[in-house]
């Protein structure tokens, strides 16, 4: 692309930040909590205290072309690290601040970062501890000076006092800030994050401004978004859609971001900001609605009969007003009453009460979730997007929002579906390169620019929505050749609040058998309701009355799934509820929270065999990793039941 | 030996101050019980002092000696070089010693942050009369106050409570909340009485790293009684041992914990 002097001035994150320093340098630009007390800074504030920073890192010796990690929780400080590396040519590295140290000595290592930003002494200690097997790292600087009064001070500095070092500077490093800033262009690397990869070594996905800049644009257009939205930031930073929200179409559309105080007060943050614009992946959506129905049961028979009533009520014609079909006048009256008494105090008190555009990603979400936030007259979408097309492939416009399907292309997005039924997209927004990585590269993105998703799906010939119904290398086939797809199943058994997790196998087997994860919130409230006593997450896990319901579910399930022809073989025949909540500190989960099937499998190898030996019961050890990184284990003996099943899928002989 | 006036370096390289507060002779009876027998030390100024001993040592009484809540019949308190008078316990308080108590003493209807707020009850200088009209030096008084209640509420990471009823926090929470409003009193001398008292491992955790932090960040003097000989021996720069209302040890953590008469009181001897 042809750069000039007036589409150069946009090409980056900084030009954007100066423009709307410009523009609306009154408006509010970042929001924080803290001392109990939203502080804001406008754009004008933003951009010197970026400057400040980007004058201080100039100070440190930061080069264009280094890399810098950005550790730590949403902090305004944080995303103006960003830009401040940007400003001064560097590429800003995001990494999960919830990674144990091994994870990050890796990417520190495989990028090479010789800066690191990171938010609190936690983080810091992290990075100390590995320290001595990074190359290039260099400097560090932290935000939260608590506790770091005995550090070593060398290699540690204090971010406000790389500020006013910055600031003190800035006579003699402004020009070269300027010159720096103004060499930015499309092609200039915009931020490099590291996909927390379902298999094998992280991948650090190169995104370049052209990709994150031309994507916020189309984004922003397809869902009108001004200056007036609103966002709460909680979601990791290390994550893309963080990235593309709080930043990309933030900067591009000059709205505010808002930083919640503590993770711990998410909830209230999220009321007290009331977002227009909000995004979540459908775990979060499920608890609220598990909180809410919880809270529901504990309340007097009056309030539970006319939550009762007004939901019926919501459910029927709720979804239809939500997307303007037409309703009659005597059930629109009901609605308003319902709005009145209902909908709008429990929107309020869920933070909800000025979503304008919502999204929920990442995995699928059970319709019956999806359908009550809808017909509380919330505008729920679904979108579907990967780190590599910086975010968005498909998404459902206004009016046209079902809860299976993930929409349609996004506005520049090409999809294409190849024989196998894997899903390949084309995009401004396609990704560089995969870091150090030209083989991966290779085997993802062809010469034309299409990317494999590593997805299966297909294209709905009726409306153009794009359905997805698995990982591409995880649909397979069964022993006797019938269509094994376990995400179809498990996603309908993660429907159910009881269940938190499931785990299907039957790739190659004549028969299909699961591992259960109870949801311990769901599952904990019930058992109290009915003076089920338990001592520990496994005893309640082990409890007969636990199993008898989790059998029930799983019969539902099976009677479901039999009603799909090409699915019918993926009924659960045996299944076993786990002693331990999959978790991401053993690896058996992403850190995005997607199950990692390799690693389930080996370590869980005996109980497999179990569920396919005809035992009814197992006894295992099995290691956990606790927060702080140590080693412990835990034995149990498991029950292992038998599912009912529907005709048609019948086990086959064994032998 | 330690000199009275000069203060030392610790092994993690943190200047301790002169004396704070110094026990002379101190001997406390209850009718014919002898709680406390002739025991003097010192607390010196930025220093965590940990008072040690099997159940029924004395160790609470000794604390509530140090607070004022008990008169003892023989020997001297001097506090910050001046003998200390009999004292009501708010005398005490205003004097800059805030404690946390064993059995968890916050009014339980209150939030969190109104708790934490009675913490700086001392500090308050406006008349009855204003703060109920809530005029005059009331209101600047008032939001002075918040603002460094917010930061100890920060501080102890416990935004997420603020608003909370105490009554309906859990016991680990409870124990922080208490924590809190000491703090807010900006002590001099903090007096933490068994301040892992019923926790498990990960609470302990994360009480010690809070007390760590206190005495770090603010250079509060901090003495504290507890039962868990592994926390104690992190934490404190020198502990005093006590056992039938008799000091049996004075030292180093270390020094504490290669005296005879200490492995013989916690682990027991033959009497043969």
């Amino acid at each position: 692309m042809e750069k000039t002097a007036s589409s150069g001035a946009l090409e980056s994150v900084p030009a954007l930040l100066l423009r709307n320093a410009a523009e609306r340098g009154a408006r509010p630009a970042f929001r924080e909590k803290e001392f109990g007390i939203w502080q804001s800074w406008t754009w004008a504030e933003t951009e010197k205290e970026v400057e400040a920073l980007a004058l201080g890192l100039i100070n440190l010796g930061v080069k264009p072309g280094d890399f810098v990690a950005i550790i730590g929780r949403n902090r305004p400080y944080l995303y103006w690290s960003f830009v401040a590396v940007q400003s001064v040519g560097a590429v800003p590295v995001p990494l999960y601040q919830d990674a144990v140290a091994e994870e990050m000595a890796y990417v520190l290592e495989h990028c090479g970062a010789r800066f690191v930003i990171a938010g609190d002494q936690e983080q810091v200690d992290k990075v100390i501890d590995v320290q001595d097997r990074l190359h290039q790292f260099e400097h560090m600087i932290y935000l939260d000076p608590r506790g770091m009064r005995k550090y070593d001070h060398s290699r540690l500095h204090d971010f406000r006092h790389v500020q006013e070092q910055g600031r003190a500077a800035y006579d003699e490093f402004m020009p070269e800030l300027v010159r720096r800033r103004a060499a930015l262009g499309y092609d200039d690397i915009c931020v490099m994050l590291y996909t927390s990869g379902t298999t094998g070594r992280p991948k650090g996905v190169v995104l370049s401004n052209r990709n994150i800049l031309i994507t916020s644009e189309n984004s922003a257009a397809f869902d009108h978004l001004t200056e007036n939205e609103e966002v709460l930031a909680y979601l990791p930073m290390a994550w893309v859609g963080d990235f593309i929200f709080s930043i990309g179409q933030a900067f591009y559309a000059g709205f505010c971001v808002n930083c919640p105080e503590s993770p711990d007060t998410m909830m209230t943050d999220l009321r007290e900001i009331g977002p227009t614009y909000y995004f979540a992946p459908p775990r979060v959506f499920e608890t609220l609605l598990t909180n809410v129905m919880i809270r529901m049961e504990d309340a007097g028979r009056f309030k539970r009969w006319l939550f009762k009533v007004c939901m019926d009520h919501a459910r029927k014609v709720g979804p239809d007003i939500l997307d303007g079909k037409p309703v009659g006048a005597w059930d629109r009256f009901k609605y308003a009453l319902g709005e009145l008494l209902i909908y709008g105090p429990l929107k309020n008190t869920l933070g909800f009460s000025r979503v304008r555009v919502g999204y929920t990603a990442g995995e699928a979400i059970g319709p019956e979730i999806f359908d009550f936030y809808r017909s509380l007259g919330i505008n729920l979408k679904q979108l579907y997007g990967q780190t590599e097309a910086s975010v968005f492939i498909t998404q459902q416009p206004d009016g046209e929002v079902r809860s299976d399907t993930v929409g349609v292309a996004s506005p520049g997005v090409e999809i294409r579906i190849a024989e196998n039924g894997e899903v390949f997209y084309r995009s401004p927004g396609v990704f560089v390169e995969y870091f150090k990585n030209p083989e991966s590269t290779a085997d993802t993105k062809d010469p034309d620019g299409w990317v494999a998703t590593g997805d299966a799906g297909f294209i709905e010939e009726a409306t153009g929505h794009l359905r997805i119904i698995d990982r591409a290398k995880d649909v397979g086939k069964m022993a006797d050749g019938r269509l094994f797809a376990p995400k179809y199943v498990e996603n309908k058994l993660k429907f159910y609040p009881n269940i938190l997790e499931a785990v299907v196998f039957g790739a190659g087997r004549e028969m299909c058998t699961a591992f259960i994860n109870i949801d311990l919130t769901a599952v904990g409230n019930w058992a109290e309701r009915n003076n089920i006593a338990y001592a520990s997450y496994q005893e309640l896990a082990g409890h007969p009355e636990v199993y008898a319901m989790i059998e029930r579910h799983v019969a539902e399930v099976n009677e479901s799934v039999a009603k799909d022809e090409m699915l019918s073989g993926c009924q659960i025949h045996r299944f076993l509820i786990l002693h331990k909540e999959l978790d991401a500190d053993d690896g058996e989960l992403t850190r995005t929270r997607k199950v990692r099937r390799r690693i389930i499998e080996e370590k869980y190898a005996d109980l497999i065999a179990a569920l396919y030996d005809g035992s009814t019961e197992i006894f295992t050890r099995t290691e956990v990793t606790y927060e702080d990184g140590r080693k412990g284990e835990i034995s149990a003996t498991l029950e292992i039941r038998d599912a009912k099943v529907v005709g048609g899928g019948e086990r086959m002989a064994a032998e | 030996m330690l000199d009275a006036s000069e203060g030392y370096t610790t092994a993690d390289g943190r200047k301790i101050g002169g004396v704070l507060m110094e026990m002379q002779n101190i001997t406390l009876r209850f009718g014919g019980v002898v709680a406390i027998k002739d025991i003097s030390f010192d607390i010196r100024e930025g220093e965590i002092r940990a008072i040690i001993g099997p159940n029924g040592a004395g160790k609470s009484s000794m604390l509530n000696v140090i607070s004022g809540f008990y008169r003892p019949q023989e020997g001297a308190v001097i506090y910050k070089g001046r003998k200390r008078p009999a004292m009501k316990p708010y005398q005490v308080a205003q004097q800059g010693i805030a404690r946390t108590f064993q059995n968890i003493a916050l009014f339980e209807g209150m939030s969190v942050l109104d708790n934490v707020m009675t913490g700086r009850l001392t500090h308050m200088k406006s008349s009855l009369f204003s703060q109920a009209l809530w005029w005059g030096k009331a209101e600047a008084e008032e939001i002075a106050n918040r603002e460094l209640v917010e930061r100890v509420i920060d501080f102890l990471e416990i935004q997420h409570i603020r608003k909370t009823p105490v009554g309906r926090l859990p016991y680990g929470l409870k124990k922080r909340v208490e924590l809190a409003r000491a703090l807010a009193a900006e002590p001099s001398l903090l007096l933490l009485d068994e301040p892992m008292a019923g926790m498990n491992v990960e609470e302990k955790e994360d009480m010690s790293r809070f007390i760590l932090d206190v005495n770090d960040e603010f250079g509060t003097t901090i003495a504290l009684i507890e039962h868990d000989m592994g926390v104690v021996m992190d934490l404190s720069d020198r502990v005093v041992v006590m056992d039938y209302g008799k000091k049996i040890g004075d030292g180093t953590p270390d020094e504490v914990r290669n005296n005879q008469d200490v492995i013989d009181a916690y682990l027991g001897v033959s009497h043969d």
